[in-house]
C-alpha cells in the first residue's frame, strides 16, 4: 500500500498463519494502522479522527433514540419529548446526538479547507477530493432529514422550503418535489420516509469513510509542505514518514480529548444555544415562524440560494438566453448546488504545481478572502432577506465562485511560488533543529 | 471454452446483447416499484373537496384553512384593497398570468381574473372574495397578511412580496399565489376543489 515502501505485515504465531493463509484480515488492519505517514503533520491533521469519532457517536446515540421515537406527525413531537423528560438519561442522549451534528460540520469545514489550504485535493489525489465531497453532500442530507424528525416549527417548514428547491427544476419539478414528499405537502409520508433515510444515510457514509481512507492510503497522506514522501527506498521513507500507530494515533487522541472537553461543555452547559426555540412548537402547518433560518451549517450555501433574485442581471441574462427556463428560483438553486460542484472539481481548475498554500504568496491571500468568505456567508445566510443584507450576500456569493473559477486557474499562471523543501526530512529539520548542545535555531518559513 | 475477447461468433455477439438487454429490463422492471412507491398513495390522491362556512369572515378579516394539507388563504377584501388591487399597472407584473385554476388557458392577472365571483344574494360587493394558496410561490413557506411593501402578503422566509391580489410583485417568488378551484355553493359557504 501507499506505494512508500515500508515493512509489511509477517504472521508470526501458529494462528496467526493460519488465519493469514485463509482470511489476511490481520494484515489489513496491520498495515492500515502501520501506514508510513510524513512526519510534518500538523495539528489541521486531525479532523479526520474527529469526524471518524462523530460518526460512531452519531450512530450510537441514534440507535438508542430510534428505540424511543415515533415517526408519526401526531406522535413525533411528543415521543421527542417523552425522550427529553421521562426515559432514562434521555435528554443527555439526544443532546449530544443534536450538538454531534454541529460538532460533525465543525469538523468537515476544518477538514475541507485544511485541504483547500495545502492542496490535498491536487493530484494524485482527486479520488480522495471527490469522495470526500460525496461525504459531504451525503452528511448534509443526512442532517437535513433529522432536523425533520422532531415535527416542531422549524422541522416543518424547513422541509418545505428544501423540498421546495426541488420544486424549481423546470418542467418535472412539481412532479420530483410530490415524489420526494409521497403528497402535495409536507405530512406524514415525508416524515416516515426521512426517517427511513436518516437511519440508511449514516451506513452508507461509514462505507464512503473506508473508501475514503483507502485512497489516500493509496496515494498516501499529503502534507503540510505538500511535498511527496520518497518512495527511492525504505531507508529515504523512514526518514520522512513516522508509523501511524503509536505516534499519530496518540496524537489524535490528545487533540480529540481536547475537542471534546469543548463539546462535552457545550452540551451540559448550553445544549439548545446552536438551535432554535420554533422547533420546541410542535409543527402548525397553517403559520410559518416570522424568520425561518436553517441550522448554522447550512448558511452559506442557504446564502447563496438566496442571493440571486429577479434583479440581479446575470440572472436576467441566463433567463433570457433560457427563453424563461432557468427563473431566478431555479438559479439560485443551481447556485446553491454549483457551489459545492465548483468545490468538487477544484483538482481541475487549480492550475498551480505546487500544493502546500505555504509556498505560494499570492494564493495565500486569496484563499485568506475564501475563509472570510464563507463567514460573512454563514452571518449573512442567517440575515433577513433586505438591504444591505442582500448586496453582501450577492458580493460575498460572487467571490466563492470567482475564487474556483478564475483565481484558482489564473493565479497557477501568473503567481511566482517560493522555493520548495527538497524533502520533508529537510523542511522538519529546518523548523526543529536536533538537540545537539548548539544554539537551537527555529527557522520559520514563510507562514 | 474459447477465449471471452472471441468475437468470430455472431451468434454468440447476439447472445450477449440479448442477455444484456434482457437484464436491463428484469432490473429497470423491478426497480420501478421501489421509486412508484414513493408517489402519493391512494388515500392520499383521493380527492378531497371541503366546504368552508364563511359566514362569520367579516371585512378586512381572512381565514385560513388547511386544504389537502395546504392553507388556503380566504379574504374578505376591503374596498381599498379591491381598489388598490385594480389600479396596477399589468405590463410591471413580474408574473402576468392570473394563474386562477377556475378560468381556462392563460389570462391576463387582472385583479377580476383572480377574484371569487360574489354569489348571489351576498351582501358582499364585487370582487370582495379572494380565494388563494397559502404557499409562497418561491420555497413554499406561509406568507403573512396585511404586510408587505404593497399592503398584501409578505413572505417572511425570503422577502417575497405580494399585493392585495395576491400577485407577486418584488422579491424571489416566480408566480402569482395560486388560486385554487373553489365555488361558492351558498351564500355564506366555499366549496374547495
Amino acid at each position: 500500500m501507499a506505494g512508500i515502501p515500508h515493512d509489511h505485515y509477517e504472521p508470526s504465531s501458529n494462528g496467526e498463519k493460519w488465519l493469514h493463509k485463509r482470511l489476511p484480515i490481520l494484515g489489513i488492519a496491520y498495515d492500515t494502522l502501520m501506514i508510513p505517514t510524513p512526519k510534518n503533520l500538523n495539528w489541521m491533521w486531525i479532523w479526520g479522527i474527529v469526524l471518524t469519532f462523530t460518526l460512531v457517536l452519531q450512530i450510537v446515540t441514534g440507535i438508542v433514540l430510534v428505540m424511543h421515537y415515533v415517526p408519526h406527525v401526531d406522535m413525533a413531537f411528543g415521543s421527542v419529548e417523552h425522550i427529553m423528560r421521562n426515559v432514562n438519561g434521555g435528554h443527555m442522549i439526544r443532546y449530544f446526538h443534536s450538538n454531534g451534528a454541529s460538532l460533525f460540520f465543525v469538523a468537515v469545514y476544518l477538514h475541507i479547507f485544511r485541504s483547500l489550504y495545502y492542496g490535498n485535493y491536487k493530484a494524485p489525489r482527486e479520488v480522495t477530493w471527490i469522495i470526500g465531497m460525496l461525504m459531504y453532500l451525503l452528511m448534509m442530507g443526512t442532517a437535513f432529514m433529522g432536523y425533520v424528525l422532531p415535527w416542531g416549527q422549524m422541522s416543518f417548514h424547513g422541509t418545505a422550503v428544501i423540498t421546495g428547491l426541488f420544486g424549481a427544476v423546470p418542467f418535472v419539478g412539481e412532479s420530483l418535489q410530490t415524489w420526494l414528499l409521497g403528497a402535495s405537502a409536507v405530512g406524514q409520508p415525508a416524515l416516515n420516509r426521512f426517517f427511513s433515510l436518516h437511519y440508511l444515510m449514516p451506513f452508507i457514509l461509514l462505507g464512503l469513510t473506508i473508501v475514503h481512507i483507502w485512497a489516500f492510503h493509496t496515494t498516501g497522506n499529503n502534507n503540510p509542505t505538500g511535498v511527496e514522501v520518497r518512495r527511492t527506498s525504505k531507508e529515504d521513507a523512514a526518514k520522512d514518514t513516522l508509523p501511524f500507530w503509536p505516534y499519530f494515533v496518540i496524537k489524535d487522541l490528545f487533540a480529540l480529548a481536547i475537542i471534546l472537553a469543548v463539546f462535552m461543555a457545550i452540551v451540559g452547559f448550553m445544549p439548545n444555544y446552536l438551535g432554535h426555540p420554533d422547533n420546541y412548537i410542535p409543527a402548525n402547518p397553517l403559520a410559518t415562524p416570522s424568520h425561518i433560518v436553517p441550522e448554522w451549517y447550512f448558511l452559506p450555501f442557504y446564502a447563496i440560494l438566496r442571493a440571486f433574485t429577479a434583479d440581479v442581471w446575470v440572472v436576467q441574462i441566463v433567463n433570457f438566453l433560457t427563453f424563461g427556463i432557468i427563473d431566478a428560483k431555479f438559479f439560485g438553486v443551481l447556485a446553491m448546488f454549483g457551489a459545492i460542484v465548483v468545490m468538487a472539481l477544484a483538482p481541475w481548475l487549480d492550475t498551480s504545481s505546487v500544493r502546500s498554500g505555504r509556498y505560494r504568496p499570492t494564493f495565500k491571500w486569496w484563499y485568506a478572502l475564501l475563509v472570510v468568505d464563507f463567514i460573512v456567508l454563514m452571518w449573512v445566510g442567517a440575515q433577513p432577506a433586505e438591504f444591505p443584507y442582500d448586496w453582501i450576500s450577492l458580493i460575498a456569493s460572487t467571490y466563492w465562485f470567482a475564487y474556483f473559477l478564475v483565481i484558482l486557474p489564473l493565479l497557477g499562471v501568473i503567481e511566482k511560488p517560493l522555493p520548495l523543501p527538497e524533502t520533508i526530512e529537510a523542511d522538519y529539520a529546518a523548523h526543529y533543529a536536533p538537540k545537539t548542545g548548539g544554539t537551537k535555531t527555529i527557522v520559520n518559513p514563510a507562514e | 471454452m474459447s477465449h471471452a475477447e472471441d468475437h468470430q461468433g455472431t451468434r454468440r455477439d447476439f447472445l450477449y446483447y440479448a442477455t444484456a438487454g434482457a437484464g436491463v429490463v428484469v432490473t429497470g422492471a423491478a426497480v420501478w416499484p421501489l421509486v412508484n412507491q414513493m408517489n402519493p398513495s391512494a388515500d392520499v390522491q383521493a380527492l378531497a373537496s371541503i366546504r368552508v362556512d364563511v359566514g362569520g369572515v367579516s371585512e378586512g378579516t381572512q381565514l385560513t384553512v388547511l386544504w389537502q394539507g395546504k392553507p388556503v388563504f380566504i379574504r374578505y377584501r376591503t374596498a381599498e384593497e379591491i381598489e388598490a388591487a385594480r389600479s396596477v399597472d399589468l405590463a410591471s407584473l413580474p408574473d402576468q398570468s392570473a394563474e386562477n385554476a377556475n378560468l381556462a388557458g392563460v389570462v391576463p392577472a387582472t385583479d377580476e381574473n383572480r377574484a371569487l365571483p360574489t354569489p348571489e344574494g351576498s351582501d358582499a360587493p364585487e370582487g370582495a372574495w379572494l380565494v388563494q394558496m397559502g404557499i409562497c410561490t418561491h420555497l413554499g413557506c406561509v406568507p403573512l397578511g396585511e404586510q408587505g411593501d404593497f399592503g398584501g402578503w409578505f413572505c417572511p422566509c425570503h422577502g417575497s412580496h405580494y399585493d392585495t391580489s395576491g400577485r407577486i410583485r418584488r422579491g424571489p417568488a416566480p408566480r402569482n399565489l395560486p388560486v385554487p378551484v373553489a365555488a361558492f355553493v351558498d351564500p355564506t359557504t366555499i366549496e374547495l376543489g
